[in-house]
């Protein structure tokens, strides 16, 4: 579902990872892992489209990929319900079925937030805001995640209650995802260590300072 | 796009939005002014034209900066480019968003400012249409403007730097429509000037917006 083949990453226009090669099928998990800096966020965030990359190539169904990181898009002034169908909507999946896993209110179950869900985002604790820039995922309805750190600030339950909700909802119903993260989700899942594509110093490609 | 001008103009009226700031800021700069000149109402009606369009610059400058920061800073903007929404489209509602919760507004509050500054009353008219045609551009460079900053810390000096000269042809031809309705010349000419201009930013700038968005998201 997801192929990378001979991928330069680059950060700054100073490349960080080269010649990435991986695939991940419909049902699969990969986890990324590395010392801070390798370019764990770099990489993601190239699989995502929101860097462009030097050399390489990353395929995925059109309109399939979905992005999380450490900033989680919940407004303060939105009730929990409404960033959630804010972003539903913004992704095309206006009325979810009430019954599919994509229904909102099976989504606010799975992540422990329905007693939360007419509260406003900016009252939320740092540990429940995380959860719902996670149900975000659910309602979206992408098959292809790219995950970085999405247990920073959960207890041990909200993680177990994630790692469910991904094995349950989301891989098995053919859903993939690449996941940074330096905890053991409890999910069999294979590990990439980026360690050993770390960029050559002077590799090449000019800086593009001009534009940062 | 509908869900995001929703959500964009639901953010505006709830609490911390912004709402209505840029209104109050034209207020109070238009009743400023007849403190600062005196009250002579001959002169007043004569610079009636340009201090309400200076002043409604001013006050659509004012809540600029908010277009694109809040959304880069909680993380938003990245995950609006990562969804289906084009990033010209996101341009296009951003600038709207901001027109209806600060140009519209003004528009419809200005007639009533001009009051205060004794407007000859055959300007009246001419006020309000230039105001409607000429603020969807204010809106729409700013937005730009605000692409072009974002991101950066303390951004809003260098915006309003960027973004007051490019609003010279909008203010010149406004202020004018205005002055010629109130001489009672036909002002027509300069009517038609700030709708191209303001034709113009939302045919191109959007495309802008969106690539500076891009480079800036890296």
């Amino acid at each position: 579902m997801l192929w990378v083949t001979g991928l330069t990453c680059a950060r700054g226009g100073v490349p960080v990872l080269s010649n990435v090669s991986f695939t991940v099928s419909a049902g699969e998990v990969l986890i990324l892992r590395g010392p801070n800096g390798i370019g764990k966020t770099t990489l993601l965030r190239t699989l995502a489209g929101l860097q462009p990359s030097p050399d390489g190539a990353v395929e995925y169904p059109e309109d399939q990929g979905a992005y999380a990181s450490h900033a989680d898009g919940i407004k303060a002034a939105l009730t929990v319900t409404e960033n959630l169908a804010f972003w539903a909507d913004v992704h095309g999946v206006a009325n979810p079925r009430p019954d599919s896993n994509a229904g909102l209110e099976n989504v606010l179950s799975s992540f422990d937030l329905f007693d939360l869900r007419d509260r406003m985002g900016g009252t939320l604790s740092a540990g429940q805001k995380r959860r719902l820039g996670l149900a975000r995922l659910g309602v979206i309805e992408r098959k292809v995640l790219f995950l970085d750190e999405p247990t920073v600030s959960l207890d041990g339950f909200s993680v177990k209650l994630f790692a469910d909700w991904l094995r349950d909802q989301h891989l098995s119903h053919g859903g993939c995802a690449v996941i940074a993260t330096h905890i053991d989700l409890g999910l069999a899942a294979p590990e990439l260590d980026l360690t050993p594509f770390k960029a050559a110093l002077d590799a090449g490609g000019g800086s593009d300072e001009a534009f940062l | 796009m509908i869900a995001l001008l929703r959500r964009d103009l639901r953010l505006a009226v709830r609490a911390g939005g912004g709402f209505g700031l840029g209104l109050a800021f034209f207020l109070i700069v238009v009743v400023l002014v007849p403190f600062g000149v005196g009250p002579e109402t001959e002169l007043l009606s004569r610079i009636a034209p340009g201090i309400l369009w200076v002043a409604s610059l001013l006050a659509a400058l004012l809540s600029l900066d908010r277009i694109f920061a809040l959304d880069f800073e909680d993380g938003s903007l990245a995950l609006l480019a990562t969804s289906p929404l084009p990033m010209e489209g996101v341009a296009l509602v951003k600038a709207t968003a901001h027109w209806i919760t600060t140009g519209l507004p003004l528009t419809i509050a200005a007639p009533i400012l001009g009051f205060l500054l004794s407007l000859a009353p055959e300007a009246y008219v001419y006020l309000l249409v230039s105001l409607l045609l000429g603020t969807p551009a204010l809106s729409m460079i700013g937005t730009f403007g605000a692409a072009l900053t974002v991101g950066l810390r303390r951004g809003g000096l260098l915006l309003s730097l960027l973004v007051l000269p490019l609003y010279v042809p909008t203010l010149i031809f406004g202020a004018e429509a205005v002055r010629r309705g109130a001489d009672g010349l036909d002002p027509t000419g300069a009517l038609m000037l700030l709708g191209g201009i303001t034709a113009g930013t939302f045919a191109l700038l959007p495309f802008a917006t969106a690539a500076v968005l891009r480079i800036n998201l890296r």
